[in-house]
């Protein structure tokens, strides 16, 4: 018979290693490769830091003044005026024949109806839970395509700006959206 | 063949490994994150609001539609903090303001002029919808005193963090009883052994000594048959064992860094049902789906500067979720006091999680987009991390797989029905897979 001190030893051996090998891998690290010089190119990556630049970032603005190839100049300031201007005259320089309405209402699901709501009238997912309180209705506000186009642009009040989600074309098909889910 | 004694004292040790490994197999199995608490609609904010007259109800109603949007009544906003403006400011002059500020402003009044200066000139929108009665209920509502956040806190912190805790607790019990009924079971076996063998030598049996029997590995090793038929059994499994490690090296599933901001997908696309898009929103048109940048955040941020308490979960307090924000706020440079940005920025540097090697061509657009797949077939049940984590393997074989399964989607493709045609016809499909559309081509993702 093995005498129980042994025994317990024997079990104390276990317990020790199955702890070791139960807690020797960390989620927290990434794991070991076997080549990182084929994985990882000498060339900067996205988002890298990177001495090259004054502010250690690989990713640089463009230079001020900058625009993009089929830049349109939005001429309206972003100021009352300049949301009141667009109201009366801003048209929309797309056909509303041609609008593809379900891509537009896809947008509009993803960037507008978590606050507007999927039927505009305010009572977006983030409304009704009262995480963010005073989106109106369309249908309480005088807003006409030009408006909606440069609230989108610019933002208003505590509505923010969707120029860095959406283009410019995808800016007035969800303005088309809005304005026929005030209609309805 | 020869039978060997101290059968016993083996099974029992493996008895006690097989137990162990139990308890160990039950500790992993308890740390999988339990289902948070869904949030659910504040009770306490309706508890909050004492029953002070119908007006006061209907005020906060007209309120958070119409004036909630720049108002807060504790705190600075676009506007001024609403609460006791009625003791403040003379009813008449309310009304004016309310219905058309501007107009008020643009007549000199003084106070008028004064506040809409102090407030960087910030046009509020005319309510000349509202009635007298109506701008009544609403100052009903800002007059009520501030609720006593002690009263109701803590009954509503409780009972949430016992409801929640209750699984945790449950399963660390039956941890620790397991611990305690093995403890037990140890001491009984040496005491009952100890006791059989006073028993015994109290009779005059004499109790067999250890010179009796061969030592288990001195009968083991003289028995060539159970070494060869051991030695075999023991290559395999390390051969097992270590073409296993050598194989998961290079892949980082369920990578789970800690990122400087302790920012939450179970919180933002979970219960607040955010789309991924919404912040993810290159995924749509480009080969990254892209970490949204801070201006995104400040789309809600500037409102929600702090979580309600609901969100709460017993791992991690309002207080802890409340600071994440103002690191937030510290990196975009946000002064909540004057509702300004300061232009002090800072960049996050958050951990980067999912990363292929350089010579792998992976694109977005094309799966999500043209192949219209889940964002969570392959980043699993994200709206359910509180912490990011990598899901799928990321490995050549898991690519393989999916283009081998997936069958790509025909309709509304007008680019490509040419060539989904002839290949159907090719195959003798209707429906085509990705490898049949030649996705596993070398080519295609390595370049
Ligand atoms: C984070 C919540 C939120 C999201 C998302 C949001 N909005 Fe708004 N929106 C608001 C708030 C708040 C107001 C009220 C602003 C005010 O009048 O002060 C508003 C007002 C508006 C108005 C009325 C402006 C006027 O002239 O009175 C329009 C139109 C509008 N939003 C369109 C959109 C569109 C289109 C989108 C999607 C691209 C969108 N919103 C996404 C919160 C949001
Ligand atoms: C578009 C944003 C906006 C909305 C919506 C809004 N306000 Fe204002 N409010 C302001 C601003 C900004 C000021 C500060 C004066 C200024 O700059 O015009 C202000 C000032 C006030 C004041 C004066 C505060 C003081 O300290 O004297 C009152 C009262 C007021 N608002 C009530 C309301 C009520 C009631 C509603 C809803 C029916 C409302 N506001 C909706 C922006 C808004
Ligand atoms: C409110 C904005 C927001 C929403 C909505 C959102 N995310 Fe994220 N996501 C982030 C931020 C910020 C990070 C970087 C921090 C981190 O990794 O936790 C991130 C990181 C990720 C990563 C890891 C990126 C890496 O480093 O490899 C994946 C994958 C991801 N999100 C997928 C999703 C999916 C799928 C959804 C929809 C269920 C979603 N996200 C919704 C903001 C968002
Ligand atoms: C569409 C609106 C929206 C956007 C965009 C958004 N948040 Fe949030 N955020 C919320 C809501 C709603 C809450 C929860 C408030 C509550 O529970 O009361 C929240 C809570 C938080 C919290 C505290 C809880 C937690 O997750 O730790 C942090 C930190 C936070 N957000 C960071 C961010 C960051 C960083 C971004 C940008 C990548 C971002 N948020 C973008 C709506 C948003
Ligand atoms: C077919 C599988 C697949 C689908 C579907 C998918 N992803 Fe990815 N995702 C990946 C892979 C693979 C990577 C690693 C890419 C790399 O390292 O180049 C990745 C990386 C990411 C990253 C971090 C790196 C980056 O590209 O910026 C984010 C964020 C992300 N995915 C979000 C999303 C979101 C949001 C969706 C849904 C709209 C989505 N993914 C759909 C496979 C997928
Ligand atoms: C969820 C299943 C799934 C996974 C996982 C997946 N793919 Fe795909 N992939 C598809 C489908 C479906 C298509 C066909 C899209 C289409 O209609 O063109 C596709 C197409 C592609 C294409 C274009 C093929 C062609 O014929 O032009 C490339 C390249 C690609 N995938 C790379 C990858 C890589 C690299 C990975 C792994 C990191 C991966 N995919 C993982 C489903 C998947
Ligand atoms: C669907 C996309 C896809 C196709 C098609 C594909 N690969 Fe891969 N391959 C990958 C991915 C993703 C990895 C990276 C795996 C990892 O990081 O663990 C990889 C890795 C490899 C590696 C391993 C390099 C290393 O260091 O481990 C080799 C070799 C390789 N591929 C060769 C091929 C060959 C040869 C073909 C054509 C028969 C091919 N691949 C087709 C996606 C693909």
């Amino acid at each position: 018979m093995i005498s129980p001190m042994k025994s317990i030893y024997n079990i104390a051996l276990l317990v020790c290693t199955a702890v070791l090998v139960s807690s020797c891998h960390d989620t927290s690290k990434p794991n070991y490769q076997y080549m990182p010089n084929m994985y990882e190119s000498a060339g900067y990556e996205t988002y890298s830091e990177s001495k090259a630049f004054k502010n250690g970032k690989e990713g640089q603005l463009p230079v001020e003044g900058t625009i993009n190839r089929g830049y349109e100049v939005y001429e309206y300031p972003n100021t009352t005026a300049g949301l009141e201007a667009a109201r009366a005259s801003l048209q929309s320089p797309l056909d509303p024949a041609s609008i593809d309405m379900d891509k537009a209402k896809e947008l509009y699901d993803v960037y507008c109806g978590i606050c507007h709501g999927t039927a505009g009238d305010g009572k977006g997912k983030l409304v009704t839970q009262g995480k963010f309180l005073g989106v109106p209705s369309y249908k309480d506000r005088p807003i006409t395509i030009g408006s909606v186009f440069h609230v989108e642009t610019y933002g208003l009040n505590s509505m923010g700006s969707y120029a860095n989600q959406l283009n410019t074309h995808e800016r007035w098909m969800v303005a088309a959206y809005v304005m026929k889910l005030k209609s309805e | 063949m020869k039978k060997v004694g101290n059968h016993h004292s083996i099974s029992r040790i493996c008895v006690f490994s097989l137990a162990i490994l139990l308890t160990f197999s039950l500790t992993s199995i308890a740390q999988n994150p339990a289902p948070a608490p869904a949030s659910t609609t504040a009770p306490a904010a309706d508890a909050a609001a004492p029953a002070a007259g119908g007006d006061a109800a209907k005020g906060k109603e007209l309120f958070n539609t119409n004036c909630a949007a720049c108002h807060k009544l504790d705190a600075k906003s676009t506007g001024p903090a609403l609460r006791g403006v009625a003791s403040r400011r003379d009813k008449a002059w309310l009304y004016k303001w309310i219905h058309n500020s501007s107009e008020l402003i643009k007549s000199g009044d003084a106070t008028a002029v004064k506040l809409f200066a102090e407030n960087n000139n910030a046009v509020m929108t005319a309510f000349p919808q509202l009635s007298e009665a109506d701008i009544d209920n609403i100052l009903a509502y800002t007059s009520e005193p501030k609720a006593e956040p002690a009263k109701v806190l803590p009954a509503a912190g409780a009972s949430a963090g016992a409801e929640s805790n209750g699984e945790g607790v449950s399963n660390n019990l039956i941890l620790f009883a397991l611990a305690v009924v093995m403890l037990m079971l140890v001491v009984m076996l040496v005491l009952v052994n100890r006791v059989l063998t006073k028993i015994a030598k109290a009779n005059g049996v004499e109790v067999s000594t250890k010179e009796a029997s061969m030592p288990i590995w001195k009968a083991f090793a003289r028995n060539q048959f159970l070494v060869l038929v051991a030695s075999i059994f023991l290559l395999l499994a390390s051969g097992y064992y270590v073409y296993g490690y050598l194989m998961q090296i290079g892949v980082d599933q369920d990578y789970e860094p800690i990122q400087p901001i302790h920012y939450s997908h179970r919180i933002h696309a979970g219960s607040n049902g955010i789309d991924c898009k919404y912040c993810h929103s290159a995924a749509r048109v480009s080969k990254n789906a892209g970490i949204p940048s801070l201006n995104i955040c400040m789309n809600c941020h500037k409102n929600i500067s702090e979580v309600s308490d609901t969100t709460a979960t017993p791992d991690h307090s309002k207080a802890f979720y409340d600071g994440e924000i103002k690191k937030l706020y510290a990196a975009v440079g946000w002064d909540q006091s004057t509702q300004k940005y300061t232009g002090k920025t800072q960049p996050v540097k958050w951990v980067r999680i999912h990363n292929l090697p350089d010579y792998v061509y992976f694109n977005h657009s094309q799966h999500v987009t043209v192949a219209g797949v889940e964002c969570q077939t392959c980043h699993g049940p994200v709206q359910t991390y509180e912490v990011m984590k990598q899901f799928a393997p990321l490995t050549m074989g898991w690519c393989i797989n999916c283009h081998r399964e997936t069958d790509v989607k025909m309709e509304g493709n007008e680019y490509y029905t040419k060539i989904h045609e002839e290949l159907s016809k090719k195959y003798g499909v209707d429906k085509l897979t990705a490898a049949q559309m030649g996705g596993l081509e070398c080519g295609k993702c390595h370049y």
